[in-house]
This record gives structure tokens, sequence and C-alpha cells, in this order.
């Protein structure tokens, strides 16, 4: 029965219509709250379905759905996932639920269309990972931005009108590029397809150029060095809910943009560039640790250290060409691929669980200094032993999900150049750093100040939606089986895509 | 022999001048004690024109000679003057009322120029052609100045009349000397003398640069653009969305016959030019309109930035293109409709809601229209899923596929700096608090119609298709 639902038209459209009814019941209906609960938990279940169906034995799309939309210029409304993209709507669809519980009685102003606004941009971003045509792709990727504008301009901090242009300003930059290269493509392969797009012939020069427009869309996304400013800043005057999802899913976007528009479509440019990513990767890592290192403002650190860790995701995904240069077996190859992916789930787990953390002590103090904390532990026990746990995982400890991608990306980055991995090996050392710091400045020591002597603990909301996210990466950390299962098929797939010279 | 000619072929014309005649008379005899049924003759005359268009649909032809041409493309473009004129009215009514503007002569002036439209769509021969240019000009400099105690109004139509038939006058010398080379004034005749390489190719270019002069003059492109800001912002609003909206379709059935029937062969000639007007009107539209604080100027620069965009479509002198040029004017026509529909919407009596910091807050008072409003202003800026989206899209694919990605990266570029100041209005709406309170005083007619306006630019957005293949139709 599953398999004959259009599963994925519901993951994207069941969000959508039921954040537009969100939008126009009114602030004041009682009702309002459950309604959106349910909505978001009803996509959630039916994105584990997803899950369920899966076979994990292909590369192939699955749950396609394909009809004719704008029929002039050949466009489908084309929907299909794979290994890449499922677990990544699974992401969305949890991280979702999660920033319509924190919403719960925290927001009080506009409460519907800020329900609304998440609820729509949820069904936008599955939308994303699951087009297959490049115009329907292109049109969910930039729709996404609107409810994100408005999420940041209406709910957030004082100075939210600055980041929020910053951001869309950035972003839209960038993706401007991918749609001049999007309609490149089309020109030449005569189809709007993205799979006809992989298979189409490029000269160097072309492939050059398309990965430098690739470049600048999803490297603004990610987002990568130097064109990380607009995210400390977005992050920092975010409502909890936007940083979560900004965290957690727009910055995978960028990862997925590569691993489905710029790999398979110029490896061979990819081949010939992949020093200066994975250069600007290892700048991310390294420099962007030290600079979370200086933060005195708990969100602005943990946004400096979701640059650090997307640095982790590009250089895994492009450290597979200096792997097959050097190695005979593909073993490498695929642990740096399953190795980003793995980074990127765990990293959106994970941030959105320190997003939440630090919304859990905004709402009582109202303040993000670091200096403003102290001895949190003594008020707040519970939710210290959460945010000490989820700050260990961003450190990367083993048994955590932060410590499998990392780890995985390491190792591969040995088999491609031993400076590589030392370089990359740093975050160990500087993620504990800052990290642990944090964690030592605001949570131990003696209780700072009154403020903080009349913190009250965790209440059970906030305890179930820390519960949760604890439990996903722990199983994640222990056993990321299921994971990279669904997506080996996929990661070969692609690896021998970008093996083969497109010349 | 005489031949009769086929009236049928000019029929929504004949029904509109009847009309116009009619309320002329009606407007002599009652004055301004009957104005309301001057106002819903006006609306009728061109309900009926729409009708008659729709009846005849289909039916093509030439007509008076080779003068006078019924074909898809004038079918098309005649119903949306008309809806688009008939929203205009509407719109308009309640803020000419406030202004003591409600008078017979804009009725009258805006009926003759929408037959001027109609024939400049119609027309298949130069003659024609400059008699329905000029027939939309005149009624539109002389309503430009209907205010005639405001200063400011004045000299827009001053300038809006010097600067106008300075363009008339070029596109004028222009013809002659295409006629001069190819003997000829029909623009089937010009085509085939120009196939067949009869007459001087340096002359005919000598033309074709003041032919193109004329249109970006017409268009309001840079650098012939100098006239647009100061008319938007001097004329009072409802003339301003009058002169905004139709005569930019009426003036893009003069490029295509001109250029793409006309003058096709020479497509090597123009091409260049209208790259050069396309690109600086782009760069300079979008940022001039950064620096503007008042609302009808900052669209005026974003008007010019959007004729940059349109000619894109045009220049890549293809099928696809014209077609996608089409599409971009028919939304462009809705989308100005629009926004300046909501700074209709927003004045009142001694309060004109034309400064940036009026719509301070709108989401708070007025929630429904700031959805609108914000609508239309994502969509001006091209982001998806709205219909400018799409526009855009189609004139950037048209001048890829024939290889001139230069110009494509010009128009995504400065698409990101237009952002800019369509987000400003977002972020006034939305991000600010309000400073004036006020009510709605517009009619309920007026708000459904606009909210219509807005939501169909978000319905063209969805299913986009429709539409266009219309667009791909006319000039299949």
């Amino acid at each position: 029965m599953l398999a004959e639902l259009p599963l994925l038209s519901l993951v994207i459209w069941l969000p959508i219509i039921g954040g537009l009814l969100v939008l126009f019941t009114g602030d004041q209906k009682p009702f309002l709250k459950p309604v959106a609960l349910a909505i978001a938990a009803l996509t959630m279940l039916l994105s584990f379905c997803l899950y369920a169906g899966f076979d994990v034995s292909t590369h192939e799309m699955q749950f396609v759905e394909k009809t004719p939309w704008i029929e002039t210029f050949n466009v489908f409304y084309h929907l299909g996932v794979d290994g890449f993209s499922m677990p990544l709507i699974i992401l969305t669809t949890i991280s979702t639920l999660l920033v319509v519980v924190a919403a719960w009685e925290v927001i009080q102003h506009r409460l519907s269309q800020y329900l609304a606004a998440f609820l729509i941009m949820e069904g936008l971003m599955n939308a994303v990972f699951s087009s297959l045509d490049a115009v329907l792709f292109y049109v969910f990727f930039e729709a996404m931005l609107i409810p994100l504008f408005l999420v940041i301009g209406i709910w957030g901090g004082p100075n939210r009108v600055y980041a929020t242009l910053k951001f869309f300003l950035y972003t839209f930059f960038g993706s401007v590029f991918l749609l001049v290269a999007l309609l490149y493509l089309r020109h030449v392969s005569d189809s709007f397809a993205i799979l006809d797009f992989h298979a189409v012939g490029l000269s160097l020069n072309e492939q050059t150029w398309l990965l430098l427009a690739f470049l600048i869309a999803f490297a603004v996304k990610v987002p990568m060095w130097p064109v990380h400013t607009w995210l400390p800043d977005a992050h920092v005057e975010a409502p909890t809910g936007g940083s979560v999802i900004l965290a957690a899913i727009t910055l995978k976007i960028g990862g997925y943009g590569f691993l489905r528009f710029a790999l398979p479509i110029a490896p061979d440019a990819s081949m010939v560039l992949d020093w200066f990513i994975i250069t600007l990767s290892l700048i991310a890592v390294v420099y962007i640790g030290f600079v979370a290192l200086a933060q005195t403002d708990l969100k602005k650190l943990i946004a400096y250290s979701s640059i650090a860790h997307m640095g982790f995701v590009t250089l895994g995904l492009f450290i597979i060409f200096d792997i097959f240069a050097n190695a005979s077996t593909g073993s490498g190859a695929v642990l740096a691929i399953e190795g980003a992916m793995v980074q990127m789930i765990s990293h959106g787990f994970i941030s959105a669980a320190m997003f939440l953390a630090v919304g859990v002590l905004y709402d009582r103090m109202h303040t993000r200094e670091i200096s403003a904390y102290g001895g949190v532990v003594n008020t707040m026990p519970v939710f210290a032993g959460f945010a000490v746990f989820f700050a260990m995982a961003n450190a990367g400890l083993p048994g955590t999900s932060g410590f499998v991608g990392e780890f995985m990306v390491i190792l591969a980055a040995f088999q491609a150049n031993f400076w590589f991995a030392f370089l990359a090996a740093t975050t160990l050392i500087l993620g504990a750093a800052y990290t642990l710091w944090m964690v030592k400045r605001v949570f131990f020591g003696e209780v700072a100040n009154n403020e903080v002597k009349a913190l009250t603990d965790v209440n059970r909301r906030e305890f179930w939606m820390l519960a949760s996210l604890a439990v996903i990466v722990l199983l994640l950390g222990v056993w990321p089986e299921p994971l990279v299962n669904v997506m080996h098929a996929s990661v070969e797939h692609l690896l021998t895509q970008v093996s083969q010279s497109k010349l | 022999m005489f031949q009769v000619p086929n009236m049928l072929f000019a029929l929504p014309e004949m029904v509109l001048l009847t009309m116009a005649c009619v309320i002329l008379l009606v407007v002599a005899f009652t004055g301004a004690r009957k104005i309301e049924w001057v106002y819903g003759l006006s609306q009728l005359s061109l309900a009926l024109t729409l009708l008659v268009v729709l009846w005849s649909l289909g039916d093509w032809g030439l007509t008076f000679s080779d003068t006078y041409i019924k074909d898809a493309l004038s079918d098309l473009l005649k119903v949306f003057i008309c809806v688009v004129n008939m929203l205009v009215l509407l719109y308009s009514v309640n803020y000419l009322k406030a202004r003591q503007l409600m008078q017979g002569e804009f009725f009258v002036l805006a009926v003759f120029s929408t037959l001027g439209m109609l024939i400049m769509v119609s027309a298949y021969h130069m003659l024609t052609l400059y008699l329905g240019l000029e027939l939309m000009s005149l009624c539109l400099y002389a309503m430009v100045a209907m205010q005639r105690d405001s200063a400011v109004a004045t000299e827009a139509a001053m300038k809006y009349f010097i600067l106008g038939s300075i363009a008339s006058g070029m596109l004028l010398y222009g013809m002659s000397i295409i006629y001069g080379v190819t003997g000829s004034l029909a623009i089937n005749e010009i085509a085939l003398a120009i196939a067949n390489t009869d007459g001087n190719e340096t002359i005919l270019s000598f033309g074709i640069v003041f032919l193109v002069i004329g249109i970006g003059f017409k268009f309001g492109a840079v650098p012939f653009h100098m006239w647009l800001p100061d008319v938007y912002h001097g004329a009072p609003t409802a003339m301003t969305l009058f002169i905004a909206a139709a005569p930019k379709i009426a003036a893009f059935a003069m490029i295509i016959r001109l250029l793409a029937e006309g003058l096709i062969d020479l497509q090597n000639h123009w091409q260049d030019m209208l790259v050069m007007l396309a690109v600086l009107s782009m760069i300079l539209g979008n940022v001039v309109a950064i620096a503007q604080s008042n609302l009808k100027r900052m669209l005026a620069y974003s008007t010019i930035s959007h004729v940059g965009f349109l000619l894109m479509g045009v220049l890549s002198g293809t099928e696809e293109g014209f077609a996608a040029s089409l599409f971009y004017t028919l939304i462009y026509a809705l989308m100005t409709l629009g926004a300046f529909g909501m700074i209709l919407l927003l004045s009142r009596q001694g309060f004109e809601a034309e400064n940036i910091d009026d719509f301070k807050g709108l989401s708070e008072r007025e929630p429904w229209f700031a959805l609108m409003m914000m609508i239309l202003m994502f969509s001006m800026a091209g982001i998806p899923p709205l219909a400018g989206f799409y526009a855009k899209l189609s004139v950037i694919k048209a001048v890829i596929d024939v290889d001139l990605l230069m110009v494509a990266l010009v128009a995504v570029v400065t698409s990101v700096i237009g952002a800019y100041y369509y987000l400003r209005i977002i972020k006034v709406m939305y991000f600010d608090k309000p400073v004036v309170e006020h009510k709605l005083e517009a009619s309920s007619s007026m708000q459904i119609m606009l909210s219509a306006n807005a939501l169909m630019v978000l319905g063209l957005g969805i299913v986009p298709g429709i539409l266009m293949k219309l667009c791909t139709i006319v000039f299949a």
C-alpha cells in the first residue's frame, strides 16, 4: 500500500498546505498549536515510511513521480529520492517537529505566522531534496529564502534587519549563477532533467565554468570560508527555530548541491580544481576553529563551529580525487563520501540540539553572552547534563554521532594526503577546546549571579525535546549502520560517475 | 475595381471609437453631474471591446489594403490591453474622486488612448503604426497635465510631451529612411525587399538606428530613459498607473512589428543595439532604484530595469525569445498594475501613500494587503514561485540559447542588486512598526480586484504553463 501513495508529494504538500491553513487560522485559536504539531508529526511519520519502503540495493531514484508542468520548456514535476536525499528529508521532518515543539510557549508574537513559516519551509526543503528537474529544484531552492527571510526579520534580535538582508542577498547572489548554469546545461543537453545533466558530455572549459557557478551557489549555502560571514549574523539574530532550521538543514542543501550537481556534472573540472576546494575546507576547519575559540556569544560560537564542521563535508567530498590517484582500491573514496554524508546528518542533529539548548537558556535569561552565565549546573542539573552531552558530541566524542563522520573523513584523508588528515585532525583539539571552554564557563564553577541562581530546570516539554535528540545522537554514534546502509549504493554509483571522464 | 475592405478585422476598434464618441457627447452635455455614468460608460465600452475581441478570436488576416492586421499576437495583446485598462480605471476612481480629478476628460482621454493602443497592436504599415502611437501618446500627455495647478505634474507633462515628440520625430525619420531604401511602408513589403537584398544595407542600418532610438524612448530604455522617473513621479498616481501598464504592451507590439517582422533579416544590425539598451537599462535601473525614497520613483527605475529584461527576449531574435518577451510584458503589466494599485489603495484624501515610509508596519495595519504587496515585490524581484521568476527565466533562457552568456550574467547580477530595493519594501512592511494609523477608503470591488490581481501573480507562478504556451503559440 505504501508504494502506491505519492509519498514525496505528501511530505512536500502536506506541510505547505497545512502551513497555509495555520496561517489563516489566526493567533487566538486554542487549537492552533496542536494542529501545527499534528501536521509536523504526520509529515515526520510519512517520511519514516520513505525509509521503511526504501530499497537499499539500488542507486536508482525511488518513489518517482513525474508529470508535465511547464510544457513549453519541457519542465516536469519530477520527484524521486536516492540514498543521499532520503536521509536529509528525514532530518528535515524531525527538525521541523522539534522547532514546532520549541515554539510552544516561547513565541507570543504572531504565533500563527511563525508556525506557518516553518511548516511551509519544511515542505520547500523536502521538495529541494526530492526534485529531479532543474527548474523545479531551483524554484524550491529560491522559494525557501522567503520564509527564512521573514522568520529572521520578524522574530529576530535587535540587529535582525541587517542580518536577514545580508542572508537573503548573499544566498540570492550565489543562486543566480546556479540558474545560469542550469540554463546553460539545458542548452547543451536539451532537457531540464538533472539526471540528463549527469550524462551530458562537456569540455573541460565548460565544466570549469559550471563548477565555479555551482561553487558560488553552494559555497554560500554551506557556507565555506570566505563567504561564510552571513551565517554568524543570521544565527545570532534568528529566533531559536530559525537557527535550528538554518544550521540543521539549509546548510546541508549546500552539501547536497555538491553531491547532486557539482561532482557528477563536472567531474573533470572537480578533479582539476579539487585543491582549491580542499584548501578552503581546511581553512574552514582550522581557522574558523580558532575564530570560534574567541567568541563571547553562545550562538556565534555554535555558528562558527558549524562552519568548521561543514568544512569536513566539503573536504570529504573533494578528497576522493586524491584518493583515486593514490590508492588502487576505491574503499577510501567510499569512506570519504559516506563520512561527509554522515557528518551532514549528524551535524544536523547536534547543531539543532545545541541551538535548542541555547534557546532554553535564552528564554530564561534573555542573553546569549557567555559571561552572563556561570555555574548553571547548580540550578539546572538535568539541562546541564544534556547540554554537556551535546557539547561533547559537537567536539566529536567517540560514541556520539559527531565522532563517526569526522573519523571517517579523517581516515579517508590519510589515503589522500597525510597533511590533509593532519590539519583536519586538529579539529579534534580545537573543537574540544572551544566547546569545553564554553561548557566550563557557562555550566561549571560557582553560581555567577542572582539571575543564574533563579533559573529553573527544564520542564517536561523541553526535557523530551532534548532527550529525543540525545537518543538520536547516541544511536547514530554507536550504530551508524542503518544510515550508512541506505546510502551505500548511491555512493558507489556517484563514484563510478565521478571516475568516468566526460571529456 | 474598388474592393470593400474587411471591416470585421477592425471591429473592436470601431466599437471603441463609437463608444468614445458617445462618451464625449455625454461628457459635453452632462458635465460633472453624471460623472459616475461616464465612468460606467467607459468601463462598458472597454468591456464591449473586450467581448468583440473575444468573439472574433482566431479569424486572422490583413485588411485595409494590407495596412491592418489581425493575427494571434494582436488578439492576445488586445485582450490584455482591455483587461488591464479596465482594472486601471477601477483602481483609479477613488483616488481621482478624492482629488477633484474625476472629470469627464480623464475618461475620454483614457478611452481614446486605449483606441490608439489597439491600432498600434494591429498596425501592419508604418503610417498606421505611427497614427496609433500618436493617438495613444497625445492622450497620455494630456492626462499627465490634467492636474493643472500642480507644478510637478505640469513639469512632468511638459517633459513627457517634448521628449515624446522628439522620440516620435526620430521614429518617423527612421521610417522615412527605410521607406527611401525599400520603397514601401508596409511591414511585409519591407521584409520582402530586404530579403531580396534590394537597397543599401548601410543606409538601412542608419534607418534602424533611428527606429531603435524611437522605440527606446517609448519604452524608456537607457539612455533614452530620462523622462520616465520624472513623469512617473510627477503625474498623479492614477495617471502613472495608466502610463505604466498598457502602453508597454502596445510598445511591445511596435517593436515586434518593426524589428521582428519587418527587419528580421537585419537582425545582425539591431541585435547589438538592443544588447546595449538592455544591458544599460538593467544596470542603471536597478542601481539607481536603490537610492529612491519615493515609491513611484523607485518603481519608475524598476520599470527601466524591467524594460532591459524585456528587450533581452527580443534581441535574441528567435521565436522563443519573442515569446519570452511577450510573456515578460504581460507579467510586467500585471505586476505594475498591482504595485501602483497598492499605492492608490493606501492613498486617501490629502494623503499620497507614495513614500516608502508610508508602508511602514503595513503588516500590522492591513495584514492581507501587506501579503499581497509582498507577493508583488517578490515577483518583481524574480523570486520563485511567483510569476516574475518565470518571466526572467524565459528571457534569460532565450539569450543563453543564442550564446549571449554575458548578457545573461549581467541580467542575473543586476537582478540581485534589484532584489535589495524590493526587499526594502517588504522590510518596511513587515519588520517596522506602523507610524500612521488609517483605514482603507477604497471600494470593496477595488479591494477584491487588487487581491485577485496579486493572487494571479502567485497563481501564474505555480502554473505558468498555460500563459507561456499561449505566448509560444502566438509566434509559432
